[in-house]
């Protein structure tokens, strides 16, 4: 980026009354870039936090989780075939809400029960009991992971909103303000430097007319001298006038 | 609203996937494909990739929830994935452990927390 970057335009006044309207516009907007860009690092850093806790407490959920699947297995033998080819539709669904954060939509996830249990008769000669905690602690980690999922989405956009929020902030800081502000100190001199030609122009043309002046009065002076000079007759200074018809 | 419910994907081993199943995420869509993958020793690193890009095209997926030793196999496919959606979660599984440092999401969410927010 050279110091001679700026913005074409004729330097006049008029031009400098749009430039200064632009740099304080652009002013304006990053500050409110700004502003933006604090709000959503707000957030950011909330569901960061949330992020860490969630994950954190998944660990332990899904801990849990595995755990009683090994109990189960233990008392109802192994039903992992029987559950992985009985597959139908899915009771647990989600759906996507929207939330909004200074002008960023971020996808909230809910889930839902949709339909019955299809696996009603798994475990129903031995390990009902078993069975049934298991898929109660596996509800409760679908549960955890929708909501860190919706955390984790809310995450990725934000990081993008953010970088791009920055980025703006950071052009018009540092590439359209000094651009702007170059453009401005440009017609600053131009005008001052036309204002500067203007009054050497005139200082010229009143030294030009002195010298004219001085000129002639010094070859009237030379022709006075030589008695040829008479002054051209002043019409109102002769006293008597003759009549030129009536007499 | 009922038919714009997205479902809940899942790739994980046997135990993992059984879990969840049962858990109630599984659906076969009408071309009787199915929305979860269980990994076993022998599926090759191919069929977990394929697979997972295409629940990644899937319409209808909104979560993919995939154990992390799996995650760890296809890193370079989970780090190409930025859209925000279908959000991509990584799980432990019963063998291996939650490792924070890891995951993708965390991983570029480094360098913003100190030793303390991890614990």
């Amino acid at each position: 980026m050279s110091g001679k970057d700026r913005i074409e335009i004729f330097p006049s006044r008029m031009a400098q009354t749009i430039m200064k309207a632009r740099l304080k516009g652009a002013q304006t907007g990053r500050n409110l870039l700004k502003k933006k860009s604090d709000a959503l690092t707000l957030r950011f850093r909330q569901i960061l936090k949330k992020i860490i806790e969630t994950k954190m407490l998944m660990g332990e959920v899904m801990r849990e989780a595995a755990f009683s699947l090994a109990e189960a297995k233990f008392t109802a033998g192994d039903f992992s075939t029987t559950v992985i080819q009985n597959v139908n539709k899915a009771q647990v669904k989600i759906r996507a809400k929207k939330d909004n954060v200074a002008g960023v939509t971020l996808p909230v996830f809910e889930h839902y029960q949709e339909g019955g249990d299809s696996y009603e008769l798994t475990g129903l000669a031995r390990g009902g009991e078993q069975l049934a905690k298991l898929k109660r602690n596996y509800a409760k980690a679908v549960e955890l992971l929708v909501e860190l999922a919706s955390l984790q989405t809310s995450f990725v956009t934000l990081d993008e909103a953010i970088k791009i929020t920055n980025r703006r902030v950071n052009a018009i800081e540092h590439v359209i303000i000094p651009r702007i502000e170059r453009t401005l100190s440009y017609i600053i001199t131009e005008l001052d430097e036309r204002e500067r030609e203007e009054f050497y122009r005139l200082k010229k043309i009143q030294e030009k007319k002195k010298i004219l002046k001085e000129k002639n009065e010094r070859e009237r002076a030379l022709r006075k001298a030589a008695g040829g000079e008479h002054e051209p007759a002043n019409l109102l200074a002769e006293e008597k006038d003759e009549d030129l018809l009536f007499e | 609203m009922a038919g714009r419910g997205k479902l809940i994907a899942v790739m994980g081993d046997e135990d993992t996937v059984t879990g969840f199943l049962l858990g109630g995420v599984g659906e076969l869509n009408k071309h009787r494909k199915p929305n979860f993958l269980v990994v076993e020793k022998d599926t090759s690193l191919t069929e977990i990739e394929e697979t997972f890009r295409s629940f990644l095209s899937r319409e209808d997926i909104g979560i993919i929830l995939i154990n992390q030793f799996i995650a760890e196999l296809i890193r370079h496919v989970l780090d190409a994935h930025t859209r925000s959606l279908p959000a991509v979660l990584e799980i432990p599984s019963k063998e291996h452990p939650y490792d924070a440092a890891k995951d993708s999401i965390l991983r570029r969410a480094r360098g913003m927390f100190t030793a303390e927010d991890l614990r």
